[in-house]
């Protein structure tokens, strides 16, 4: 199976050599491959990949964005490695160690800043988009001495970056106008932030909290009146289970005025009505969630597990207010990423090493791409969204 | 049982001890893969820290195997690091103490 999967690998390499005709960006995407310090580039219309680029350091847990033109991917490795990725020449075009470890990045609305949010040393830092040199540094030193670990990092509109310090537990509000000369706003948000995201209008930004029930919000509109807690009383006097892996917030969405939220320590997926910011509901699901996407027209939410439940997938109708699938497509799936329109739903499968592609109206398999260990998986289409 | 039949299992209980902590060796990649890849979700792949502290042996000198291995098995409430007790024994979670404190297989 290794010397098959080597074998086609290597086939897919020589592939890359030969030159590409002259195409747009807007159907392609990448895979990372965590465990080897790969990425393959594929294309979502044929539901291939086309090349395979080595080099890329210690890909756990890391994550893509774009620049506006989707030629180019940003990956942000563990290792603290920033790396830019031509998608047409299927190339690395250039790669800093920026930190001894990072968590992920985002890109600012005019497209010419990369900021990277980062563990050790904690903070963030912006770079040149163009040449990836620094522009400025911003440490996460919530008391005297005392740094916090980076998280949720999101772009928001005006070149602000908004992101939570899990240690310190404030949100902070960088703006970039003056790119070499960031000025920072702090909000004392609440306990163990462990992730964020901000709503798809990029009003709102959300931060999950561990440390204690509910989700701290801060209007982006009227920063000024502060972060308030949300969902405060979900859960309430349960016993929370052990949570084996965070859940991502990054990647949710919206779907008709509503948005999907995984539960922390539950088995479940939280409702809130996003005019009242109330909760509406919960909907059972088979194990603690991580990722809990919408497909971009809102009807379904696809619902993937931390360990020991990650070989499914649970699919909510969002009409109907319910699981209408449960399926076991592999071991290990990490991650999953829509088409631009939704009609498929890509699936990393780590331990089996594959990428498997599902139609998402009849939840039947189209096709499948071996891939080593492989984790996220970002298409092109993230390029012109706030927020990712 | 016969006598003759339990001589094999005297022998076996004798030398037990001194391999007792030591899993299976298809147990041993089960444990290796689980730390590597579902630990690794906060403490990183390659064990140098992510939400979680480094588990590299030059991080984890100082400290006593025992503790170690107890908040792997039991967790630490109040923290993100969860107990692992309903996938592996005390034994194992010892087994893992060991091979971080020296070189974690790959
Ligand atoms: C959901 C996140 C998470 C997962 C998964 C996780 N840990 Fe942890 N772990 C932590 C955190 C956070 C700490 C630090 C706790 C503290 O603040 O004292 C920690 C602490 C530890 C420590 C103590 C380190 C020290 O220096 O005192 C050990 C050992 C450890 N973890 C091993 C493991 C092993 C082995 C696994 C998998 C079987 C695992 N962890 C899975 C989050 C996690």
């Amino acid at each position: 199976m290794k010397l098959i999967l080597s074998l086609f690998l290597a086939a897919l390499l020589g592939a890359c050599a030969t030159p590409q005709p002259l195409r747009g960006t807007g159907d392609l995407g990448l895979v990372i491959e965590r465990a080897t310090g790969h990425v393959t580039l594929v294309n979502t219309s044929s539901r291939q990949p086309y090349a395979r680029i080595a080099g890329l350091g210690d890909l756990s847990h890391a994550s893509a964005v774009y620049s506006r033109d989707g030629r180019y991917a940003f990956i942000f490795g563990r290792d603290g490695g920033l790396t830019k990725i031509d998608l047409l020449e299927g190339k690395i075009v250039k790669r800093v160690i920026q930190a001894g470890n990072a968590i992920g990045g985002s890109i600012s609305q005019d497209g010419r800043i990369v900021v990277a949010q980062n563990y050790t040393p904690g903070g963030i830092k912006a770079f040149d988009a163009e040449t990836l040199e620094l522009l400025a540094e911003v440490p996460a030193e919530y008391a005297p001495g005392q740094f916090s670990k980076v998280v949720g990092l999101a772009d928001s509109p005006g070149n602000k970056f908004v992101y939570a310090l899990f240690d310190g537990g404030e949100i902070w509000v960088t703006d970039f106008s003056n790119p070499r000369q960031p000025t920072t706003q702090r909000y004392p948000a609440g306990k163990q932030p462990y992730d964020g995201l901000v709503t798809p209008d990029g009003r709102y930004f959300l931060a999950g909290l561990f440390g204690e029930d509910g989700v701290a919000m801060l209007d982006l509109w009227q920063p000024e009146k502060g972060a308030r807690k949300i969902l405060e009383n979900y859960g309430r006097g349960e016993e929370k289970l052990p949570v084996f892996k965070m859940p991502h917030l990054r990647g949710w969405s919206v779907a008709q005025g509503k948005a999907y939220l995984p539960a922390i320590g539950r088995h479940e997926v939280l409702v809130v009505d996003v005019a009242t910011w109330k909760e509406v509901g919960r909907i059972p699901v088979r194990g603690q969630p991580v990722f809990v996407m919408a497909r971009p027209d809102g009807r379904q939410v696809w619902v993937n597990f931390a360990f020991p439940d990650n070989g499914k997938m649970d699919v909510i109708d969002t009409l109907a207010g319910k699981v209408v699938h449960a399926f076991e497509p592999g071991k290990g799936i990490l991650h999953m990423e829509f088409t631009p329109r939704g009609e498929n739903i890509w699936l990393s499968a780590r331990d089996d090493h594959k990428v498997l592609i599902y139609d998402t109206a009849r939840f039947t398999k189209q096709g499948e791409i071996a891939a080593d260990s492989p984790s996220g998986i970002f298409f092109t289409a993230r390029a012109a969204r706030i927020g990712f | 049982m016969s006598p003759n039949k339990l001589l094999p299992l005297l022998v076996l209980l004798a030398v037990a001890p001194a391999w007792a902590s030591e899993p299976a060796p298809a147990r041993q990649k089960e444990l290796v893969h689980l730390v590597r890849q579902d630990c690794g979700s906060c403490h990183g792949m390659t064990l140098q820290g992510g939400l979680g502290p480094s588990l590299l042996p030059a991080d984890l000198r100082d400290k006593p195997a025992e503790g170690l291995a107890a908040t792997i098995y039991y967790g630490r409430p109040g923290t993100p690091m969860p107990p692992w007790k309903q996938f592996m024994s005390e034994a194992e979670a010892q087994w893992i103490v060991d091979k971080l404190m020296s070189e974690f297989p790959q």
